[in-house]
Formats: C-alpha cells, sequence, structure tokens
C-alpha cells in the first residue's frame, strides 16, 4: 500500500458561499464512493484567505508573512485527499473520479510516510544487527 | 581478473556474449518480478551476467543458461538487501526472506508474463513519452546507457539523470510490476504500441549525424514489435504496429539515393524493397484489419493504407481510391490535422488536386508544420502556380533541420526561390 496526496487544482472557489453548495454536494458523494481509499482530506476556503509564510536566515530567523497564496496561478489549490491505494494504478482511477479532474486538474504525489515510522525503524535496525 | 584470461577461444567468447544479450531482458523480467524493484534486478543480472563470463569458460555452459543467470541473480540480490546499509533494514530483510523462499519456475508461462510485466511497467503512461523510450531501449533492448544516449542524440549524462528519474518515479509514485486488468488492458496496449512506434521513428528521423546507430532503433523497435505479437498474440493494435514497422522497413535500401538524399514513396526503385519484409507487413495488416472490433484500431488502419502500397507493382498503379477510402475510416477515428494533411494529399494523387489544395489550405493550426508547406508546395506546383509553389518550399525549408529534405527542396524548386 502506498500513501498518496491528490491535490486538486482548479478555478479558485469559495465553498463557505451558498453559490457552492452543488459542487460540495458532488464532493459529498465522491467522499462516500471513495470512502474506502480516503483517509483524509478538506477543501480550502479561496485564497484571499491564504498566508505565505518564510523564515529568512535559516532556523530562527525573521518571520516573513506574505498576503496570498505561494503563487498566484490560474488555477489554485483549492482542496486536497489522502489516499491509501495499493499502488498507482488504482490511485489513479480515484483521482479520475474527484470533481476537480473535470473542472481543473488533479495531481497526485506518493506520499512519504515521516512522522511515525522512521523513528520505529531506526530503532528496530539497532535490534536486528 | 577479466574473463579474457579464461577464454582463449574467440568465438566461444562469442557465443557467450550471445547468450547472455539474448537472455538479458527476461532474466530482468523475472528479477523484477521476484524483487519488485527494477533497479535492484538489472544490478543483480549485471553482476550474474558478470559470473557467468568468469565460469562458464571452465564449467562450460550450463544446460538452461537462463535458469542458472535467473538462479544466480537471485542469490546476488538477495547478498545485496544483505549487505547494504542499516536503514530499512528490516523490510530488506523481509524481501530477502521471501525471495528465498520464491520457487524457481521457469514455466513459459510464468516467463511470458514476466516480460509483459516489465513492458507493461517501461511504458507506464504515468511514464513521459521521452521516460517510456529511454527505459525501453536500456531495459528491454538491453542497450548501454552510452548507446541509449548516442541513439537518441542526447549526453550521456543527461540520459543517465533520466533514466535514474524514471526508475525512481516506478518505485516511488508505486508503479506496479504488474500486466494490467482486462479492463484497461486496450488502452495500456496502444501506450505501449505509441512508445514502441516513436522509437521506430526516431530511427527514422535520420540526420546526418548517427544515421547509421538511428537505424539500428529502428531494427530494435521491429524486434520489439515482434516479441509483442508473439507475447498477446491476436492483438489488433500489436499486429497493426508491426505491420506498419515492416511495411516502412522494407523500403529502408530504396528511400535513400547514394548521397543520403530522400527518395520519396513515387520515385523510389521497387526492385529494392524487401519483399519478403513487406509481404509480412501485408498479411499482418490483413489480420489487424480482420480482427478489429466494430471501431477499428487506429493502427491497424494505419498499417491498412501502408499495405496499399506495399501491394502496387509500381507508383503508377497505386489503388489511391482505396487510399482514400482508407483515409476516410483512420479520420473518423482520428480527425487532427496531420491526418487530415495526408488524406489531402491522397487525394491528390487520386486526381483531385484541387480539392485537395482547398482541404490543405482550409486546415488550422499547421503553421509550424513541415510538412504542411512542403505538400502545399507540391500541389500549387502541380496547378502550375509556381511563384506560390516557390514561397510555400522556402517556408517549409525553414522548419526542417534534416540536410535530406532541405536538399530535396532545393532540388524540387531550384531557380524559383524568390528573391528576399
Amino acid at each position: 500500500m502506498t500513501s498518496y496526496v491528490a491535490l486538486i487544482y482548479t478555478p479558485d472557489v469559495d465553498w463557505s458561499q451558498p453559490e457552492y453548495a452543488d459542487g460540495m454536494a458532488e464532493y459529498q458523494r465522491f467522499g462516500k464512493d471513495a470512502a474506502s481509499v480516503i483517509r483524509g482530506g478538506a477543501a480550502l476556503y479561496h485564497t484571499p484567505t491564504a498566508t505565505t509564510v518564510r523564515v529568512t536566515g535559516g532556523k530562527g530567523g525573521d518571520v516573513v508573512l506574505s498576503d496570498g497564496p505561494y503563487a498566484e496561478t490560474k488555477e489554485a489549490l483549492t482542496g486536497f485527499y489522502l489516499l491509501e491505494c495499493a499502488d498507482l494504478d488504482e490511485a489513479i482511477k480515484v483521482a479520475a473520479m474527484i470533481p476537480g479532474a473535470w473542472n481543473g486538474a488533479v495531481e497526485i504525489r506518493p506520499a512519504l510516510p515521516m512522522t511515525v515510522n522512521v523513528p520505529t525503524l531506526e530503532t528496530s535496525d539497532t535490534v536486528t544487527q | 581478473m577479466s574473463a579474457g584470461e579464461f577464454v582463449t577461444d574467440r568465438a566461444a567468447s562469442e557465443e557467450l556474449t550471445a547468450i547472455l544479450r539474448g537472455e538479458r531482458r527476461q532474466v530482468v523480467a523475472s528479477l523484477t518480478r521476484l524483487t519488485g524493484d527494477l533497479t535492484l534486478a538489472e544490478d543483480a543480472v549485471q553482476d550474474a551476467s558478470i559470473i557467468a563470463l568468469h565460469t562458464w569458460p571452465r564449467t562450460g555452459i550450463p544446460p538452461n543458461p537462463r535458469a542458472w543467470l535467473i538462479v544466480t541473480a537471485k542469490h546476488r540480490a538477495i547478498d545485496t538487501l544483505r549487505r547494504e546499509g542499516a536503514r530499512w533494514a528490516r523490510e530488506r530483510e523481509a524481501v530477502a526472506v521471501a525471495l528465498q523462499r520464491a520457487p524457481d519456475d521457469f514455466s513459459v508461462g510464468v516467463l511470458r508474463d514476466d516480460q509483459l510485466r516489465l513492458i507493461f511497467t517501461c511504458c507506464h503512461p504515468a511514464l513521459a513519452p521521452e521516460a517510456q523510450v529511454a527505459l525501453s531501449l536500456r531495459v528491454l533492448c538491453g542497450l548501454s546507457v552510452a548507446e541509449v544516449a548516442r541513439v537518441l542524440l542526447v549526453p550521456e549524462a543527461t540520459m543517465a539523470k533520466r533514466l535514474t528519474r524514471a526508475r525512481q518515479k516506478i518505485a516511488a509514485a508505486g508503479i506496479r510490476y504488474r500486466v494490467p486488468d482486462s479492463e484497461d488492458l486496450p488502452e495500456r496496449m496502444r501506450t505501449v504500441a505509441t512508445t514502441v512506434f516513436l522509437l521506430f521513428t526516431e530511427g527514422y528521423a535520420s540526420r546526418s549525424a548517427g544515421a547509421h546507430e538511428r537505424r539500428s532503433l529502428a531494427d530494435e523497435a521491429v524486434r520489439l514489435g515482434r516479441l509483442l505479437v508473439q507475447l498477446l498474440p491476436g492483438e489488433a493494435v500489436l499486429e497493426g504496429l508491426l505491420a506498419i514497422m515492416l511495411l516502412q522497413h522494407s523500403r529502408r535500401d530504396a528511400r535513400m539515393d547514394v548521397s543520403g538524399d530522400i527518395v520519396l514513396l513515387a520515385d523510389q526503385d521497387r526492385a529494392r524493397w524487401d519483399l519478403a519484409m513487406a509481404g509480412e507487413g501485408i498479411e499482418l495488416a490483413a489480420s489487424a484489419i480482420r480482427g478489429s472490433q466494430l471501431t477499428p484500431e487506429r493502427f491497424a488502419v494505419v498499417a491498412a493504407i501502408a499495405a496499399c502500397h506495399a501491394i502496387a507493382p509500381s507508383a503508377a498503379s497505386t489503388d489511391w481510391d482505396a487510399i482514400v477510402s482508407w483515409y476516410d475510416v483512420l479520420v473518423r477515428l482520428d480527425a487532427s490535422p496531420v491526418v487530415l494533411l495526408n488524406r489531402a494529399a491522397a487525394l491528390a494523387e487520386s486526381g483531385q488536386e484541387r480539392a485537395a489544395l482547398d482541404a490543405v489550405d482550409a486546415l488550422q493550426g499547421l503553421d509550424d508544420y513541415f510538412w504542411w508547406h512542403a505538400t502545399r508546395a507540391e500541389l500549387l506546383r502541380r496547378l502550375g502556380q509556381e511563384t506560390e509553389a516557390a514561397v510555400a518550399a522556402t517556408l517549409a525549408r525553414r522548419l526542417t533541420d534534416s540536410p535530406a529534405q532541405q536538399r530535396l527542396l532545393d532540388r524540387r524548386y531550384s531557380g524559383r526561390q524568390p528573391n528576399r
């Protein structure tokens, strides 16, 4: 099994507005259909609500903020899912069911497990040797 | 220590190398199934080949060299897994144990599926076409990185990087080493066919530099096409692919003159066509059309068009009406400007030059396409509009970096170049 993040790029939408209710319902249907592989995810508030954070001069340096998304593009990151699939072929099939795939594009990226797995494995290494 | 120390008989050494080359793809395929890791498999097979070069001259070639190589490579892979650094040790050990326990199965069905798995992995649609082509040459055809770089006209370091990136993507993104399920198979076979055909046409886009090596690229593509038809018999798309390549390749000696200039189909000396190869192509094209579903496969239709040319004993006796109707079928599958352009060219040959020129002029978006200008030039010339023909020829000339194509235009339109 591999973890994938499905990043949804579409024209910027404000999901909190009532006119997007139909679109939201579409996502809810997808959520039900793909429940067995969805491990998490969210719709994102529209890009004017974004704050981009940078630290200059290395760790502990000045925190520099800018109002808005990291990149101003025609299609914005409007939501994401965390998926767990057998392989890329399955992930592609699931991504093709996400409404964003026909309203924009969905980028699927394999996710490297970080927080839990690495320390446990390092410990087990010392045990096995 | 080199293999040469043991091998005194040069013929024996050549036989040995030939066996290793011939078995490489199958052995890599089986090892990739066993390890689930293309890089590990390739390295292990490389090691096993070196061991074979050292031991076979003393022990004699084993009765089943393929089995010997697979088992030896498997042990090398187990060693590598156990030897590498401490990180991920438990997972690697699990793979090593699974490898040790894996039965040594050399039955025809397993070996065949291994090759298919490898082909479908190298031609996975999530890999860029140029990555698919590079991987196919390296992994399926067994060319060295330097050879792949040379035939694709890319610096060796760039090619090494491209191959590494492709292997990393296969591993990290979870492109699994398997034959696609029946629902996906038709589309995935089309991807494989497209990649192999890309490899073939690369071999034909001969530029002055490396023309010889690039022709060997076409040979590799034909070999892969044969393998595909053998592994998945009766598939219209694969038969069509092999038919197109054989039909085009059967004209390889006639399509260039001694100075390396292109000879157009109509002017080719048909006595120099490889008739045996063409015959095989015609039969495959027919089989591909017969085996097509309600909607014919694109490759099968293109093969049918190529076959129409091949069965004509002379250019004048070509059945252009038949070719135009095959193009009508093709347009229904793919109404792209390039297909419409080719249909117009066939229309012109069937005697309808004015209608052809109108069709060519109606096409949008081919302003940067060499053949659009070249076809216009030819049609205008035939219709007696020589000044406009020369202008079109000048535009065409700017759009090709092939010296042979440039010379062809110069020959046709020499003295008619407008002053600029």
